[in-house]
């Protein structure tokens, strides 16, 4: 296997995968939260980051990198819009349960 | 710990934390400019942004409840599975280093942010300008979303009005007579 700074890529290979789980089950366990749902998809996306990082360093490769960057963007732009429709969501219902959203109406 | 503590604001905490890390494993990665990006942009900026939501919207966190019991076997399972998955094929593969000749090779002689700003302003210039485009969609998303119709609640000043207001539509005389008082 590849090395890079003494380090074997597969450790990074299997944090990320760890933290792709984490952030997997903390989808299942926090249903209900929407805040929660929110912050466990920031974790996937980081370890999805971490693997395209962890292959352009082992591959020496830069479009790794580049698409971290692209990756990072459109996390922001997710989260920023997923906050803002929670804000009002909490000023409509006074909860942020996940099971009320089926009783809203347009 | 992001996803089992109970207080919010200590997920958050945890969740800077891995961020971070992240950022140090970059660093070990040779990938200075995204460690930094992660630490300026997830933990100065979005971190920032969950704090703040969580701690306006002073949810009880009694009133959220955990239901783990139900969905713990397909939690274990969809996790573990996925897992196997991923190692058996990080076992089954192996990577070999590409040829170094190819317009992306990372070089030897720059710095990591200087490479990175060479290949993305020039191969990957239309990316870059959509990712502009969305981060500035999600912007004006994000205000319209928020900002409140403010104008039923301020008053303000109607200068043609007042010009035109004129003495006979703006003051009447009356008699008031003693003991009956008038209707306005």
């Amino acid at each position: 296997m590849n090395q890079v700074n003494n380090i074997p890529t597969e450790n990074f290979v299997i944090l990320a995968a760890i933290l792709f789980c984490i952030g997997l089950s903390g989808i299942f366990i926090n249903r209900k939260n929407i805040i929660s749902l929110l912050m466990s998809i920031e974790l996937m996306l980081l370890a999805v980051n971490i693997n395209f990082v962890t292959f352009s360093a082992a591959l020496g490769n830069l479009v790794g990198q580049v698409y971290a960057i692209f990756v990072l963007t459109v996390a922001g732009a997710e989260a920023a819009i997923g906050l803002a429709i929670l804000v009002i969501y909490f000023q409509n219902r006074r909860s942020i349960e996940t099971g009320d959203a089926s009783t809203m109406k347009g | 710990m992001v996803v089992s503590a109970r207080n919010m604001v200590h997920c958050i905490m945890f969740l800077i934390l891995a961020f971070l890390n992240a950022a140090a494993l970059f660093i070990l990665l040779n990938a200075e400019f995204l460690a930094m990006l992660l630490v300026v942009v997830y933990v100065g900026a979005i971190a920032v942004l969950f704090l703040f939501v969580v701690m306006m919207l002073d949810i009880d966190t009694k009133k959220v409840k955990h239901e783990v019991r139900r969905h713990i076997p397909s939690l274990i399972l969809v996790s573990v599975v996925l897992f196997t998955e991923i190692l058996l094929a990080i076992k089954a593969s192996s990577i070999k280093s590409y040829n170094t000749e190819s317009l992306y090779a990372i070089p030897k002689d720059q710095h990591n942010i200087n490479a990175i700003g060479d290949v993305l302003y020039t191969n990957f210039i239309l990316p870059f300008e959509l990712s502009g485009a969305v981060l500035f969609v999600a912007m004006i998303g994000a205000i319209v979303l928020t900002l409140k119709d403010e104008t039923r609640f301020i008053r303000k000043q109607k200068i043609s009005d007042q010009v035109f207001r004129t003495k006979a539509n703006s003051l009447e005389i009356v008699k008031v007579k003693s003991k009956e008082g008038i209707n306005l």
